[in-house]
């Protein structure tokens, strides 16, 4: 039994995210122009975070879907983190 | 009271069907993230080496791979919207766009890493290990994590090839459509590990 | 709501239907969950038996000192493969594959699982797997790295690293299709009524090992699949010659590994949670705070895996934090036996087969955990690390854990799946030898560990003799235990005395339907009105 809230995103909605993705890219790859030193990791990752983030949201729709994934998801992702960073807790204090 | 031809009533769950993509989405995320540790501990441990060595990448063709990699994103969208406003010939159409571009995706690439390979970058080539560990580490991720990323484009298009057709049939429809979803999920993911993998190999520089 | 002794009328089996298919095709078709379930539980016998017979084989070698039957070589492909087969083949897969898959759908008022035919393909997949592994016996050697495959050895050694690595990677599928299974048959499809908090422990269990399934074994698949990039390739990842760490390794290997643990105990926990209710004649003692341990367990085992890894060369910062969120991850599971003994505490107790098997797990499972502290404090570790302390550990934990919640689960859902009695006073038997001889082959280990015999050599200095024969004349009672065990069970489900819908006098919706159930469980799908573990 389907109970979605048949939500049509419109064409112009996909568009406007796309060239916003495209906008960022641009920045990225712009950005590598400047020497941003130990910043340059963050800076690269905080970007792709922000079109993954759009990315999930419209292209994958998980604004107008049920609240569940909207939990589930970023709950993965920070399990990911988590465990990279306590495999850093080795290799920084070596 | 005994359970004769048991009348198989199909109630449709596509919230279960979409749980269920999510769900294969998030291993994949594992999979990708076990790489990304491997990437992120030896980048931090030879952060030199993988500075020098991403000059060998050509930003150019990384950033036209993200881009042809993010329109088909868009258009593989769309077509959930075609579909709902029971638009077949343009849900075809995108569908269509959408493996083409990822066929370019996949031309670039196998230029790129004959270029590579051309140069004597590969995986246990003698260049490599003339040129020390911190290069060894870094083609060997390029390798593996852009290949098994090309492993799953490859994939998407099957994918997508077997969505296409049920589409034509007119087994997927304006109100039974959950996997055209399920597909564009699948693409997306394939999209956003790119969204990182560019930025990690190629502009490190 | 119990009908203890009233006649079933007359309706079709599950065991009855054949789908229009005839033979062995009724049951390597089939899409009944319950089918599934048994097909899991007949290969995964198949392979138990192998597995048993490496152990043994070890066992017979180390009576004595020097070479008693085998030599090195030959002792360390044994212990690789009997891990192997043990932890993949059996263990992981183990109550979920074969009870989830039985009982999981008919405990929440289900028809089947979320994705039948997905379900199905998950047995293939395990039975290509198990086939790959076994294969690994075969031809140029088995591997003989140990079933932790470190690295740089796995790479180099010049046995049969690449069926057994790719037979693990792909019973990874298996396992991962399961739990995404689960997770969505949880989620979607428990009756009208039943809330979460109402939903039975044995479900409960299933759905955090669900999560560990579908999220830890992504993990090692990729790291399998690096070893054999290495083997291939020579891609240089884990090969210190070429900069790679094989730290990394260890790291990447037990991320997966030490979860998997959970995989093995939180459904065995569940199948308990079942068990000492129904037998004490009493409501479970905390429900919630069983489920709340069983999501804990299940979440902060992620993040503890670093203990496997103490005297590799982590840095000081990262051996503190993982000896610490040790500690912490032991205290959900205090919660639960503490919640079973409360359980049984002024209940009406019936010291039934399964009951024995469950207060047994309670037993080996405190003492598997208690030396899980001694292995978890660094300074304790240096001392027992890699000697037979811990590999008593692990069988007091696993097998002691799992394996004797599988049993009791067994004995206790037997009538429900065969709709037969096994013999009761073979059974009490069996279990009796089995559990002394258990005690028997893993307990002297403890004092052979921590007075400094090695784990994984073929050979050992004379003073650790005697407590080797007292291990090894145990593992000769266990497995006649097992011998006894296994034979009433095959014996019952044949001829044995046909049993009544709720022999036990349970209370959760299995026993509401007759034995063996039929194909589609339930006549009409229930509405479920009060909490689970009610007793009159």
């Amino acid at each position: 039994m389907s109970e979605e809230t048949h939500h049509i995103v419109p064409y112009r909605t996909y568009g406007l995210i796309l060239l916003l993705l495209l906008v960022l890219t641009s920045v990225s790859v712009a950005v590598t122009q400047i020497e941003l030193t130990k910043w340059s990791t963050a800076v690269a990752l905080l970007l792709a975070g922000t079109k993954t983030a759009f990315v999930l949201a419209i292209f994958m729709h998980l604004k107008f879907d049920q609240r569940i994934f909207r939990v589930m998801v970023p709950l993965i992702i920070l399990l990911l983190i988590v465990v990279i960073v306590i495999t850093f807790l080795d290799y920084l204090f070596r | 009271m005994s359970s004769t031809t048991a009348q198989h009533v199909e109630h449709r769950d596509d919230t279960a069907s979409k749980l269920g993509m999510w769900l294969f989405i998030f291993t994949e995320l594992l999979l990708f993230g076990g790489l990304f540790v491997v990437y992120s501990v030896y980048r931090y441990l030879n952060a030199t080496a993988f500075h020098l060595a991403a000059h060998e990448l050509d930003v150019t063709v990384g950033t036209i791979n993200t881009v042809i990699l993010l329109v088909s994103s868009m258009t593989i969208a769309m077509s959930t919207t075609a579909i709902q406003k029971k638009d077949k010939r343009t849900t075809l159409i995108l569908i269509g766009i959408t493996i083409l571009l990822a066929l370019g995706f996949l031309v670039n690439k196998y230029f790129e890493w004959s270029g590579k390979i051309g140069h004597g970058l590969y995986p246990g080539s003698p260049v490599l290990e003339e040129l020390g560990r911190g290069d060894i580490l870094f083609f060997g991720l390029y390798f593996f994590m852009t290949g098994l990323h090309a492993l799953h484009i490859i994939v998407g298009m099957v994918l997508l090839g077997f969505v296409f057709n049920r589409v034509r049939k007119d087994k997927i429809t304006h109100d039974n459509f959950q996997l055209l979803e399920n597909g564009g999920l699948y693409w997306h993911l394939v999209d956003v590990i790119w969204i990182f993998l560019f930025p990690l190999f190629y502009l490190i520089t | 709501m119990t009908s203890k002794g009233s006649e079933q009328p007359a309706y079709k089996s599950y065991l009855e239907e054949d789908g229009g298919r005839k033979g062995i095709f009724r049951w390597i078709l089939s899409t009944d969950h319950k089918r599934i379930g048994l097909l899991y539980l007949y290969s995964m016998m198949a392979w138990f038996i192998v597995g048993v017979t490496l152990g043994l084989l070890m066992k017979l070698e180390l009576i004595a000192p020097g070479k008693t039957l085998i030599g090195p070589q030959a002792y360390n492909a044994t212990f690789t493969v009997h891990g192997v087969i043990m932890i993949f083949l059996i263990v992981v897969p183990g109550l979920p594959a074969v009870f989830g898959n039985f009982m999981l759908p008919i405990q929440i008022g289900a028809k089947d699982v979320a994705f039948p035919k997905l379900n199905l393909f998950s047995w293939y997949i395990y039975v290509l797997g198990s086939i790959l592994v076994i294969a690994s016996l075969f031809g140029n050697g088995a591997p003989d790295t140990g079933w932790t495959f470190y690295a740089p050895y796995s790479f180099k050694t010049g046995t049969n690293m690449l069926p057994a690595a790719l037979g693990a990677f792909v019973l990874g599928f298996s396992s991962i299709l399961t739990g995404l299974n689960f997770l969505v048959t949880i989620h979607r499809m428990r009756a009208p009524g039943m809330t979460w908090m109402k939903m039975p422990l044995f479900p409960w269990t299933l759905y955090g090992t669900a999560w560990i399934q579908l999220l830890a074994t992504p993990i090692v698949g990729i790291t399998l699949l690096m070893v054999a990039g290495e083997r291939i390739l020579g891609i240089g990842f884990f090969d210190p010659a070429k900069g790679g760490d094989p730290l990394l390794y260890q790291h990447l290997f037990w991320i997966y590994s030490h979860p998997a643990v959970y995989i093995m105990i939180l459904p065995a926990m569940g199948a308990i949670s079942e068990i000492i209710p129904t037998f004490a004649r009493k409501t479970i003692f905390g429900y919630r705070a069983i489920v709340l341990s069983t999501l804990a367990i299940a979440f902060v085992g992620y993040f503890v895996w670093g203990h496997h890894m103490f005297t590799a060369g982590m840095s000081g910062t990262a051996l503190f934090t993982f000896s610490i969120l040790t500690f912490i991850v032991a205290i959900p599971s205090a919660i639960k036996v503490f919640n079973w003994i409360s359980t049984m505490h002024q209940g009406s107790i019936t010291t039934e087969v399964p009951f024995l098997w469950a207060a047994s797990f309670i037993f080996v499972f405190m003492i598997g955990g208690l030396t899980g502290l001694v292995l978890g404090a660094l300074a304790t570790n240096v001392h027992v690390h890699d000697t037979a302390f811990v590999v008593a550990h692990f069988h007091f934990i696993v097998f002691g854990g799992t394996g004797f919640a599988f049993f009791g689960a067994m004995h206790y859902w037997f009538p429900k799946i065969y709709g037969r009695m096994y013999d009761k006073g073979w059974a009490r038997t069996g279990w009796l030898i089995f559990f002394i001889g258990f005690i028997g082959l893993y307990g002297p280990m403890f004092y052979l560990g921590i007075t400094g015999m090695p784990r994984r050599y073929f050979d050992y200095l004379e003073e650790y003799h005697g407590p080797n024969i007292i291990s090894s004349l145990g593992a000769l009672v266990m497995i006649t235990g097992f011998i006894i065990i296994l034979i009433n069970l095959i014996k019952s489900a044949r001829e044995g005395e046909k049993a009544e819908q709720n022999p036990w006098g349970g209370t959760n919706l299995e026993w509401q339907i007759p034995s063996p159930p039929p194909l589609e469980n339930f006549e009409e799908i229930p509405v479920i009105e009060k909490a689970t573990y009610k007793f009159d």
